[in-house]
């Protein structure tokens, strides 16, 4: 089956907790722990969606939607990108992605938004 | 009343004021310090100089220290309340300028606390400011808030998952109350780094900026920067212990024997003359003498600056009130130094509050980086001071246009809260002058 969600987090609870809630909601979703990668494993994998945290070791969440958005392939170029965020910082890479959710945040806000992503 | 008058309070003013502070009669105090009561009387209306031994003895019988009643402090609480009047806090109040040394003269408990709230109010401000910068910029802060961040985060949903999921497996839940023991440790941790990180803020507070703190650090004698009590931040121990290393350099260059040797070997007391006739670069020189104040140079007071005319150095001259770091008058001729470098300019100049100082100036160059590298300039000047009557080409500097009362200068910048600029006049018709 096609992956549904590829998340790009490094912290590894966050990770588990997102993808025990998203898998019970029947999606597929796959896990990428560093910043340095990130754009491959969007290109090899493919996702319907992309949650993506900004403060990434190696290189940041922001960076690696700016890899995006510059894609040759526009299919994937508009990949849709759910940034995580804490509030307050830096909306520039915000704006560039398709929604923002900051950190903490409820599970019941996050199957929202997931949910309005994919359709 | 003079510009000088409505700035100075005299010494025998302040004399006379002390005395009358404490009731004591003119004649009972001369005789206490040896003197006549005519004599006093002439002294306590300026018609007759205090020597230093005779204010020691008026200061002791008056009970308060020579230098309460010496002019040098006097001038130095004035250049602090203007300072305090030109704060921005102080918009739309119109303090009593012209009275500003009568105020101190008469109320020196009153204006003892009003300086030391306004020095309190700068000091929190730039505490707030430092704290600021370090909450948006401190990498540690930084990563201990995305640490904690983290933790909630993780912390929540999985709490959440635990209490609103249903039919969790075993192993699933033995693995979310893993994380969540994992994760209030380290939040624990985090919380308790991050508070001792945030004390030490207040502990590495300081009233001072850290030029501020360099300047009380050279008056203090220079000792070890590591060690200095004057010096409370990092960055100004870092900038002291630059300035520690020029200063030994310098001393090794010219050795504090070699210098008094050549003082009394010749009456000269041109710098320019003196480096001459050592055979050393002028600018050691001025700093030599600045940093060592030998005979016929105490008093002496030194800045320096960069290409940008930021001051990098402040060894105040006492009569020189220095302005705040990041500002000074345009009009000094350090800065006509920077224009013209390798030429000394020696210039009197003469403050708002009449004191005259003979100043020199000196700029060098330098290329560290070779040919290929920026030129970097960089412009001292010395001040020594001067006296009797101000010559007539003497340049009229301020501290800075802010707290400067020369109305008419040509490089003003900005008003002065000192003489405010006059209003402007409607366009209709003329008026008669008069």
């Amino acid at each position: 089956m096609a992956m549904d969600i590829l998340m790009i987090e490094d912290e590894p609870n966050i990770a588990e907790a997102v993808r025990f809630i998203l898998t019970r909601e029947g999606w597929q979703i796959g896990l990428h722990d560093d910043g340095a990668g990130g754009i491959e494993a969007i290109t090899q994998q493919r996702p319907r969606l992309v949650i993506l945290d900004l403060m990434l070791p190696n290189r940041s969440g922001a960076e690696i939607l700016g890899d995006l958005r510059a894609a040759d392939d526009p299919d994937l170029a508009a990949t849709p990108v759910l940034m995580l965020t804490a509030r307050g910082e830096t909306t520039e890479a915000g704006q560039k992605a398709d929604a923002v959710l900051a950190k903490p945040f409820a599970n019941d806000e996050l199957r929202a938004i997931v949910r309005q992503m994919l359709g | 009343m003079t510009e000088r008058g409505a700035l100075h309070v005299l010494t025998g003013t302040r004399i006379r004021e002390r005395r009358l502070a404490l009731s004591r009669r003119q004649a009972e105090v001369a005789r206490a310090v040896g003197i006549s009561p005519a004599y006093l009387n002439l002294i306590e209306h300026n018609r007759r100089p205090v020597t230093p031994e005779l204010l020691g003895k008026l200061a002791a019988e008056l009970q308060v220290p020579p230098d309460e009643l010496s002019e040098g402090r006097e001038e130095a609480r004035i250049a602090a309340l203007r300072e305090a009047a030109a704060h921005p806090s102080s918009q739309g109040v119109t303090p009593e300028l012209d009275q500003a040394a009568e105020f101190l003269a008469r109320f020196p408990g009153w204006s003892a606390l009003l300086l030391a709230q306004s020095r309190r109010a700068v000091a929190m401000e730039r505490q707030l400011i430092d704290l600021s910068d370090r909450m948006t910029h401190d990498p540690y802060l930084l990563a201990a808030l995305h640490e904690v961040l983290s933790a909630v985060t993780s912390l929540r949903s999985t709490a959440s998952i635990l209490v609103e999921e249903d039919e969790i497996a075993p192993e699933w839940r033995a693995r979310f109350h893993a994380n969540l023991a994992e994760d209030s440790q380290r939040l624990s941790v985090t919380a308790q780094e991050l508070v001792r990180y945030v004390d030490s803020f207040e502990a590495e507070g300081t009233p001072l900026t850290p030029q501020e703190e360099v300047e009380a650090w050279l008056d203090g004698g220079a000792g070890d920067p590591d060690s200095a009590p004057e010096l409370a931040s990092d960055a100004a121990r870092a900038l002291a212990s630059r300035i520690a290393r020029e200063m030994l350099a310098d001393r090794i260059e010219l050795p504090d024997a070699r210098l008094a040797a050549v003082l009394n070997a010749t009456r000269a007391r041109d710098p320019l003359l003196l480096a001459g006739d050592m055979g050393l670069p002028l600018d050691l020189v001025m700093r030599r003498l600045a940093m060592l104040r030998p005979a016929g140079y105490e008093g002496a007071g030194l800045v320096i600056c960069d290409g940008s005319g930021a001051l990098t150095l402040r060894r105040a001259a006492p009569g020189f009130p220095l302005p705040r770091p990041g500002d000074a008058c345009p009009l000094w001729p350090l800065y006509l130094a920077l224009a013209m470098p390798q030429t000394a300019i020696a210039r009197h100049v003469l403050t708002p509050e009449g004191r005259l100082f003979r100043s020199l100036s000196f700029a060098t160059r330098s290329q560290p980086l070779g040919l290929d590298g920026p030129v970097l300039l960089r412009g001292h000047m010395l001040l020594l001071p001067a006296e009797g009557p101000a010559p007539a080409d003497a340049l009229l500097v301020g501290p800075a246009c802010r707290i400067c009362p020369r109305n008419e200068c040509p490089a003003r910048r900005e008003p002065s809260i000192l003489a405010p600029m006059p209003a402007r006049q409607p366009r209709t018709p003329a008026r008669s002058r008069g």
